[in-house]
């Protein structure tokens, strides 16, 4: 062994046995997710499509830009101040075809039921998807439902599929923000996760916080008339405002720079943020986007997300800079920066 | 917020941090005892606000920090037993014990429970008659009371099924014992706010007196962050020595006697290990013998591991105050959150995550 001192070459093994099993964390949408797709999925499945790691895959068939996205829907509990579990199949799948600028049309829905549910929850989530998926003007068009044996599932699990078409021309990717650009948010954040945390098993607290769960679809509408100059949008589910951020900051290899005043967070979702100790920035949205846009169209963005419902709180929070390539900064109410970090799992709160 | 944001106010920070850089003349070094005080000072960056040569280093103050390693693995190997429901304040999970930690103990089948709360342990020991339910009861005289409430109410209640595995440290003797180890640097200390607010403040003077430190009872928001800071070094410039308490909103100088009552009736005091720094005489609390019935050491047949820190983990020095976490050759590299080698890289308080989490790009720099 050459005595060299340099850090490659220390070689004491880690105190931890390899990552062989999976953890809750590897769900949360931090950094083991990201390192699960990055050594699991993407080595055995790559393709050109997927490579992208944006919220859906925008594909062209016979001259038609399509988008398709999927995802799945665990969420604990089922029914939760601001929605429920078929609600949130419906908003989250549709959110996600609409940061691809896409008009989603068609739905699938798929069922994993645990034996001994009972029908009249599941006839309430039923007629819940329906509702939502009407106001958001898409239809369920296939779908499928199994039942696994009591115990081997949690009740309920939803997944749902979705298509929509893009209009011509459109390229949002993560990959697209340029130094100068601007990042706006469209409203207070934290009200899904902090509505969620309320309900668990001991962490029962009383608040008046609903969820913000909506389809975004529209306000991407207004937002794309308004104009063609957005490079990105993400809405910042699971992993929040940060986690969406640092992706697109390590995607198009700039760094992000955020003024914390800025960044608009209710009084109540604060007040639980404080007592639990945790960072706002970190927890779940699933009525929010947040969008990446050229500094001279800015301005008429901002108006024009402020003129529709789900927007009417947005805010400009911050800028893409050169500098700090892969980072998102703070600008901190006391002028001082910080780091705001993506977690490697969920938040977990404090002892004292 | 009300009671919040007076204390993050931009205008008062800045007028607190011209007045330190008027008083400070020469060099000091001060420690901050709390976690959560080293938390909020990397949060909002105070420590760039202040003038060159006056230093902050972080104390040994992160209760999820210093709890020995042996005492996760007996958390890990309680909950792996099909018996035992282990609950848990919710930053120990990800804590490393010398092979494992509690994540991955559940990923395995164990029925581990976050609360934030140790009497939500006993409603869950009410509720699970057939079940053990341990509370892995940690850290600093903050939590005691609260922990000692748990165990009496299930005295009270003659539950059968609930224990609490142990293991709590005081930050009076901690202090001693940085002092009087040839390597201390520190000149003034910032005492927790919320161990004072259960304790009060007499055993803070002992140690004044002693030692000829001053000493500052401080909070927790930037401001009583820099205020305690200026309050210190006041006393340091003009030669002085007093005990002072900042946190005047919340402490005083007799403490919250009822929660003190409590943990005298379930606590004593005793020898405890802490994890990077050793054994520190009188630094801890177990549960008296009347409490034996609820002493999940002593209801469990549990191993008595010793087990060692990894060699190039310098938690040791970084939780004294004598090395700051970027001095640590694998901080940032083979130490993360992800994968830390010594606590201090994972509980939001400790100052290595810290540093990581909120001081990358000043370091890269």
């Amino acid at each position: 062994m050459p005595q060299s001192k340099t850090i490659v070459e220390l070689s004491c093994p880690a105190p931890l046995p390899a990552k062989d099993t999976i953890l809750l964390g590897h769900g949360s949408g931090g950094t083991l997710s990201a390192e699960l797709l990055r050594d699991v999925f993407l080595p055995a499945l790559h393709n050109p499509l997927l490579d992208r790691l944006d919220d859906q895959a925008i594909f062209e068939i016979g001259g038609v830009r399509l988008a398709m996205t999927t995802d799945s829907f665990v969420v604990k509990p089922l029914f939760f101040p601001g929605g429920d579990i078929g609600s949130l199949a419906v908003h989250g799948t549709v959110n996600d075809l609409a940061m691809g600028g896409a008009q989603p049309l068609f739905l699938s829905a798929a069922f994993i039921l645990e034996e001994g549910f009972s029908v009249a929850d599941l006839q309430r989530i039923v007629d819940s998807l329906h509702r939502a998926a009407e106001q958001a003007g898409v239809q369920v068009v296939t779908g499928d439902t199994k039942v696994v044996e009591k115990g081997k599932g949690d009740g309920l699990f939803i997944n749902t599929t979705g298509i929509g078409v893009v209009p011509d021309g459109l390229q949002l990717s993560a990959d697209r923000a340029r130094p100068g650009d601007k990042v706006l948010l469209s409203g207070s954040i934290g009200e899904h996760g902090i509505a969620i945390l309320a309900q668990r098993e001991g962490l029962e607290f009383e608040t008046t916080i609903q969820s913000d769960s909506a389809a975004l679809h529209g306000l991407v509408a207004e937002m794309l008339q308004a104009t063609r100059e957005i490079r990105c949008m993400r809405d910042p589910t699971r992993g929040g405002v940060s986690s969406t951020l640092n992706e697109i900051a390590q995607q198009s290899r700039v760094g992000i720079e955020l003024e914390e005043r800025a960044i608009p967070v209710r009084e109540e979702v604060r007040g639980a943020c404080e007592l639990l100790g945790l960072d706002p920035l970190y927890v779940a949205n699933e009525g929010k986007l947040i969008a990446m846009v050229a500094p001279e169209a800015a301005d008429a963005l901002l108006q024009a997300m402020r003129r529709h419902p789900l927007g009417q709180g947005a805010q400009l929070i911050g800028t893409v800079k050169a500098e700090n390539a892969g980072l998102v900064i703070m600008r901190t109410t006391l002028g001082t920066t910080r780091i705001v970090d993506m977690l490697a799992a969920d938040q977990l709160p404090r002892i004292c | 917020m009300k009671y919040l944001d007076e204390y993050r106010d931009e205008r008062l920070a800045h007028a607190v941090v011209a007045e330190i850089a008027r008083q400070t003349t020469r060099p000091w070094v001060l420690m901050e005892i709390c976690g959560g005080q080293t938390h909020t000072i990397m949060r909002y960056g105070l420590d760039e606000l202040l003038p060159r040569g006056l230093e902050l280093v972080h104390g040994p103050g992160c209760p999820v920090c210093v709890t020995p390693l042996e005492t996760i693995d007996k958390a890990i190997a309680l909950a792996l037993r099909p018996d035992v429901i282990l609950v848990s304040y919710g930053d120990m999970l990800r804590v490393p014990g010398s092979r494992s930690d509690l994540f991955r103990a559940k990923a395995q089948g164990a029925d581990v429970r976050v609360a934030y709360s140790p009497t939500e342990a006993v409603k869950i020991a009410r509720a699970n008659p057939a079940r053990n339910v341990v509370f892995l009861a940690i850290g600093f005289e903050t939590t005691a009371p609260a922990n000692a409430m748990a165990a009496w109410q299930a005295r009270r209640e003659g539950l059968k099924n609930f224990s609490m595995l142990v293991s709590h440290v005081l930050v009076p003797p901690a202090i001693r014992a940085l002092m009087v180890s040839g390597a201390n640097r520190v000149q003034g200390f910032i005492a927790p706010g919320h161990v004072c607010t259960v304790m009060g403040c007499s055993e803070y003077d002992s140690l004044v007196r002693d030692f000829r430190v001053p000493i500052v009872v401080g909070g927790f928001e930037p401001l009583d962050l820099l205020e305690s800071v200026l309050m210190l070094v006041r006393q340091l410039e003009a030669g002085e020595a007093r005990l002072e308490n900042q946190y005047v909103r919340s402490v005083s100088y007799a403490g919250n006697v009822p929660a003190q009552r409590i943990m005298q009736e379930v606590f004593e005091v005793a020898d405890q290990k802490w994890r990077g720094i050793g054994m520190i005489p009188l630094s801890g609390l177990r549960l008296r013998d009347e409490y034996a019935a609820y002493d999940a050491n002593r209801t469990f047949d549990l191993e008595e591991l010793t087990v060692e820190e990894p060699a190039e983990c310098i938690s040791a020095q970084v939780l004294q105050g004598l090395k700051k976490p970027t001095d640590c050759p694998v901080f940032g590299m083979r130490c993360t959150p992800e994968n830390p080698l010594g606590a201090p890289m994972v509980s939001s308080e400790g100052a290595c995550a810290a540093y990581y989490h909120y001081r990358r790009h000043a370091v890269a720099s």
